[in-house]
């Protein structure tokens, strides 16, 4: 682990810039999911489930489906945009296009790669939040200047997810595989991860596990921000989230190190 | 690897032969800081591979075995950004891209998705991308495998000329006539281990000698009678190999024994050294 924070540097810089230079030059497509998603979502839950669900008991307060929702959505596509970054996208780099081999033949180190990944990743999910967070202002469903607290969040909801997705790309074996940690650890998050509905609703056991499930924080977070509610659990969801992000990204950078020198 | 040793002098061209498995691409990888070495050291005009890696990878040009150009990139940006990885200012990374595709014969190609190239073209733009940094060292592995004739020509006479302007070349080939034409030296290894080393027309000549007598669809006694003359027979299918060691004297003695034997006789080359030497049974 010394060894790796050694080899640390800023020509991590230009393996995210690469990254970055790809994701521009096919932003038309690339820009279009995001922008989609929370008016899709809108769509959905305010003409549909909304109907259904008139209004949301949280935090003591009455609200409509729409506005609580709305903030789960963009925890949502933090988790999304950076995990699938570092998975799949990440894998096809690495293996399929040999894109990390040809990097390593410059005076980059494998630890500049993978932190270059992890920024990349990283990056693509505060994308995806600040595109959605300006369509849900013109929906007039954020609260300013609160909502600027989603950047932070982004960041460190999007390192948290970088770090899981490159740990599971550095033990697939197949493309395939990853469908293993999606079932087991991110459907459940979406379902369970506070996106939905309020996880005070659950019985004991099943909300003891779902405080423990990184999205269930994200979405706290998010929902404070966006809402400009205070809720009390927010300083201790930000720490969590924090370390959750650091321990993972270095727990990537060990074990991709490991795959990548064979 | 079982522990090899080597030095190569600088603007020399050292060829890496041997079967698939010996340990040549190993040897390479060692040496571009890919693959830490268990134990020993490689330095690179003094500097450590495992010590200091980044100021080893400042010095080499590497071309790869597989193709890894980028494929989100069109040719051109290819080397752009390939020359960032190495810190060169843009302005000049561009001068020198422009000017690598002239010499690899793709400067029409600048704009053209990596997808749309041949094997050739992406071989060329790959070499192209080694020369970016103006390495001292240029590592090639396997440089022309799958390579027509015309390609592989073209590749033959940039090396040449890189080694004329003093760049130091280290190459793993399974053409012997590719290390013949381009090596001043070459190192067969087997097993992870060095077998033979030395230029190619020494080898040959210590090796095998001069001349090869190739023969088949044989006589009956063909094979006893080429037993009894001085060298080396190997029988090889249908095919029997003979390594004279007076090539005149089995060379007469044929004439007047079988003159209507069905026979070649040719000289020795680095591919019959190497079947000799490492054998000719399959590796993988």
């Amino acid at each position: 682990m010394r060894e790796i924070l050694r080899n640390l540097s800023s020509r991590a810089f230009r393996v995210w810039q690469r990254d970055a230079d790809v994701y521009f030059t096919v932003w038309k497509t690339e820009f279009l999911p995001p922008l989609m998603e929370p008016i899709l979502y809108v769509f959905a839950f305010g003409l549909g489930l909304g109907q259904l669900i008139q209004e949301v008991h949280y935090q003591g307060r009455t609200l409509h489906y729409l506005p609580f929702v709305a903030p789960g959505i963009v925890a949502v596509a933090i988790m999304f945009w950076s995990f699938f970054e570092a998975s799949f996208s990440s894998y096809v780099r690495m293996y399929y296009q040999k894109t990390f081999d040809a990097i390593l033949a410059t005076p980059l180190l494998v630890e500049d790669v993978i932190l270059g990944e992890l920024l990349w990743s990283t990056t693509k999910a505060m994308i995806a939040a600040v595109i959605m967070l300006l369509v849900l202002t013109a929906m007039g469903l954020v609260s300013w200047p609160t909502g600027l607290y989603m950047i932070p969040i982004a960041a460190m909801g999007g390192l948290l997810f970088a770090g899981l997705g490159l740990v599971t790309t550095s033990m697939v074996k197949t493309i395939s595989q990853f469908n293993v940690p999606i079932f087991v650890i991110i459907m459940p998050m979406f379902t369970f991860g506070g996106t939905f509905f309020p996880i005070d609703v659950l019985p004991p056991w099943a909300l003891a596990i779902a405080w423990c499930l990184p999205l269930t924080h994200i979405s706290l977070l998010s929902r404070a921000a966006i809402l400009g509610w205070w809720h009390p659990m927010v300083p201790l969801s930000a720490a969590y989230i924090t370390i959750a992000a650091f321990l993972l990204a270095a727990l990537a950078l060990v074990r991709m190190k490991r795959r990548l020198i064979q | 690897m079982r522990g090899i040793s080597f030095e190569v002098q600088p603007g020399e061209v050292v060829g890496f032969l041997g079967p698939n498995g010996a340990g040549k691409t190993t040897t390479v990888r060692m040496v571009s800081c890919f693959l830490p070495p268990t134990s020993g050291t490689a330095l690179i005009y003094g500097v450590d591979v495992r010590e200091k890696p980044r100021e080893v990878k400042m010095m080499l040009g590497i071309c790869p075995q597989e193709d890894n150009l980028d494929p989100d990139f069109d040719v051109l940006k290819n080397l752009l950004v390939y020359g960032r990885y190495f810190g060169i200012p843009a302005p000049e990374v561009k001068r020198r891209a422009e000017s690598l595709l002239e010499m690899v014969a793709l400067a029409d190609k600048a704009k053209s998705p990596v997808a749309a190239l041949s094997g050739g073209m992406k071989r060329r733009l790959i070499l192209a991308r080694a020369l970016l940094n103006e390495p001292r060292v240029l590592i090639l592995d396997e440089p022309t495998t799958g390579l027509d004739p015309q390609a592989r020509h073209l590749i033959w006479t940039r090396v040449r000329a890189l080694r004329a302007t003093g760049v130091t070349v280290l190459l793993t080939t399974h053409y012997m006539e590719e290390a013949a034409q381009l090596c001043d030296r070459v190192v067969i290894i087997d097993e992870g281990r060095i077998l033979l080393e030395g230029t190619p027309a020494s080898l040959v000549e210590q090796e095998v000698g001069r001349t090869v007598i190739e023969a088949w669809n044989h006589e009956a006694g063909f094979a006893e009678f080429m037993r009894g003359l001085p060298g080396r027979l190997e029988e090889v299918g249908d095919r029997l190999y003979f390594y004279p060691t007076e090539p005149e004297l089995a060379e007469r003695a044929l004439e007047e024994r079988f003159p209507h034997q069905e026979r070649l006789i040719r000289r020795a080359t680095l591919e019959d050294v190497f079947l000799l030497r490492t054998g000719r049974a399959l590796r993988d």
